[in-house]
């Protein structure tokens, strides 16, 4: 018997405001409703792509490289000759595509493994915590070029990478969260009543630290997609002919001084979308949970 | 012939991790509780009442080391693995906390945290759990249970919400309730309402209470017999009404000294005990009162006194009886 999920949304907030409350705050919150509308452009470029692009953002074309903003390539075509707003739409695509599967990883096994921490204490927290510690130490583009070298570059490499990256951060987070619901009343009244520590966890620990692991979860999607542009302009992560704005970036480094907007387009395109998210983060920080807002 | 405890505590201890290194929050402390029986344990703060309580529910962080014997119904709960542990709990053994702006789950409704218990310890169905949480709200006082069943604990007063931990720790109708302090966060008008609740449903199902406090006035209305803690150490236990009537120990004189009393005249000075209660980490070796009793002689530092019964299981853990019992006690 659990209570229905939008009672418990509601109730994120300490002293439970309705919903319609939380958007009205919302939508005056400044940092959080640009947030929501530079992510949300993202988003709509990648869903966009999906059905529809100016030119196909495969089509090479070398007859037409190089062309400066007109009204058929609206910003004008990379060295290959395809269009670039179609690439920047596509490459939306594997960024947010990236970002989700990534955080996806960090989220499930950093929190799996933060919570058991907080719940089993002992040496089960201080091996999680010397693991998190360990893996920390590697950052996203070190184990990509470790995992690079053993299944070669691509997609799959770089996400892995930047998901196992994301870990540790979920992994601290959430046991600092969780312990501090640990060490509130109602888990040691509901632990007088019987509860172990599993039905805690989930009934207690999580519904009270889910607004943290929210706004953690908005920041580490733009670290994500920092870490996914930086492989890709490595050459470790999404390989071409798959548009990427890193792999964009990496195109454009060698026309630098011959066509410069070549690579600022895309390096727009990734500001864009870590703004969004940073201010996201930060809004939905404030939005759910006052007392984080006012300790920073 | 007297009947076998329900719960019997023998030399329990119980060692903390402080900050200042392991310390010792409760020493020797032994008593037994038949069914049906109350037994008070007062106290000043700090003196090691909540660790005793949750020491008996198995509720001390991992880090404490527990020493002693702990017998429900003659099986010992020490060591007892926290699974096991978990199917006594708000089951047989139940606990009502000092806060109970705190001790709900902002998250959950009250309905939910009330038939929680029944549902994890009783084959009963969501739906029977419900209405019984709803008659269980409703004979602790809750104004329109039926209703405000589904109202999350934010809605409620602090005296109502007390009523609310007091339902959701009897909803298995345990065996020993534990009600640590709970009034002491309540306004004073309320807290008789609360204290009259729960003697009352104790009484109603024949259930044995250990009712914490640190006033002695509700000590004196509610239990069968007391024992007075100072320092991780029971000081002074019997009857109610022997204890009260012959108080043996400096400490428990000191106390009762100290009680703001209604109708004093005004002006009357609250005589207060000297001198502070010791920190766990520097308690004294021999008697833990030394420090603050008035009649306190070399040999007190000795050792830790030996609880001596001074008549009718009326033991006072002090090496000078002869002279604290005399007419008229100590002065403080
Ligand atoms: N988890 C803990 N870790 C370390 N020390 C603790 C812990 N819990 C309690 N203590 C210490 O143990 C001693 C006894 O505390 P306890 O909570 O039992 O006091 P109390 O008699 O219940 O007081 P109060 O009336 O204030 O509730 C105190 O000195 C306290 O600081
Ligand atoms: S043992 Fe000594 S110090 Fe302790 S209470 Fe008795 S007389 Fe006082
Ligand atoms: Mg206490």
């Amino acid at each position: 018997m659990s209570a229905p999920l939008t009672a418990s949304t509601a109730a994120i907030t300490p002293g439970a405001r309705p919903v319609t409350g939380f958007w009205r705050r919302a939508l005056r919150h400044r940092s959080f409703a640009l947030g929501a509308v530079l992510s949300l452009v993202v988003l709509g470029a990648a869903l966009l792509s999906l059905v529809w692009t100016p030119w196909p953002a495969y089509d090479i074309d070398v007859a037409s490289k190089l062309r400066p903003p007109s009204a058929a390539h609206w910003l004008g075509t990379d060295v290959l000759g395809r269009d670039i707003v179609s690439l920047l739409l596509v490459g939306a695509r594997s960024t947010i595509l990236v970002g989700v599967i990534a955080v996806g990883i960090g989220l499930t096994f950093g929190v799996g493994l933060g919570l058991i921490a907080a719940a089993r204490k002992g040496w089960t927290e201080e091996l999680i915590m010397r693991m998190s510690d360990f893996t920390f130490a590697f950052p996203a583009v070190l184990s990509a070029i470790m995992l690079a070298a053993v299944a070669g570059p691509g997609m799959v490499t770089s996400i892995t990478a930047i998901g196992i990256f994301q870990i540790p951060t979920f992994v601290r987070v959430t046991r600092g969260s969780a312990n501090a619901i640990w060490a509130r009343e109602f888990v040691l009244a509901a632990r007088a009543a019987g509860k172990g520590s599993f039905r805690i966890t989930i009934e207690h620990v999580l519904p009270n630290i889910l607004s943290i692991l929210i706004v953690q979860a908005t920041i580490q999607f733009a670290l994500a997609i920092l870490a996914e542009a930086a492989l890709s302009y490595l050459g470790l992560g999404t390989q071409p002919p798959q548009p990427s704005w890193g792999r964009m970036l990496n195109d454009a480094q060698t026309l630098l001084f011959q066509s410069p907007m070549l690579a600022v387009y895309p390096g727009a395109a990734i500001a864009i979308a870590v703004l969004g998210l940073n201010l996201l983060g930060d809004g939905l920080r404030d939005l759910l949970d006052p007392r984080l807002a006012r300790e920073r | 012939m007297r009947e076998a405890p329900l719960l019997e505590v023998k030399d329990l201890g119980v060692t903390l991790n402080t900050s200042r290194g392991p310390a010792q929050a409760v020493r020797g402390v032994s008593f037994a509780l038949r069914r049906g029986e109350t037994l008070g344990l007062v106290g000043e703060s700090g003196c090691g009442k909540s660790v005793t309580a949750l020491a008996l529910m198995g509720l001390l962080p991992e880090s404490a080391v527990i020493s002693g014997s702990v017998r429900l119904d003659g099986a010992e709960l020490v060591g007892l693995p926290d699974a096991a542990y978990c199917k006594l709990r708000g089951n047989r053994i139940s606990m009502i906390f000092q806060e109970p702006m705190t001790a709900l789950n902002p998250m959950h409704t009250i309905g939910h945290q009330v038939a929680e218990p029944l549902l994890r310890h009783t084959g009963v169905s969501a739906a029977q759990a419900r209405q019984e949480a709803i008659a269980l709200l409703d004979r602790v006082g809750l104004p329109d249970a039926a209703k405000r069943v589904d109202a999350y604990p934010h809605q409620f007063s602090g005296g109502q919400r007390q009523r609310i931990t007091i339902a959701m720790a009897l909803a298995c109708q345990p065996d020993v309730l534990i009600a640590d302090e709970p009034t002491t966060a309540l306004d004073v008008t309320i807290q008789g309402q609360i204290l009259d609740l729960i003697a009352g449903l104790v009484a109603e199902h024949g259930m044995s209470m250990i009712l914490i406090s640190h006033d002695l006035g509700v000590i004196a209305e509610n239990v069968d017999r007391m024992m007075v803690m100072y320092g991780g150490t029971v000081v002074e236990s019997g009857a109610t009404d022997a204890v009260f009537t012959r108080m043996g120990h400096p400490y428990t004189q000191g106390l009762f000294r100290a009680r703001p009393r209604l109708g004093a005249r005004k002006g009357t000075r609250l005589k207060t005990i000297a001198g502070t209660v010791p920190e766990l980490a520097d308690l004294p070796a021999g008697c833990t009162f030394a420090d603050r009793c008035a009649i306190v002689e070399a040999r007190c530092r000795a050792a830790l006194p030996a609880v001596v019964d001074v008549g009718g299981s009326h033991g006072v853990r002090c090496i000078r009886t002869d002279v604290s019992m005399a007419a008229g006690g100590v002065g403080a």
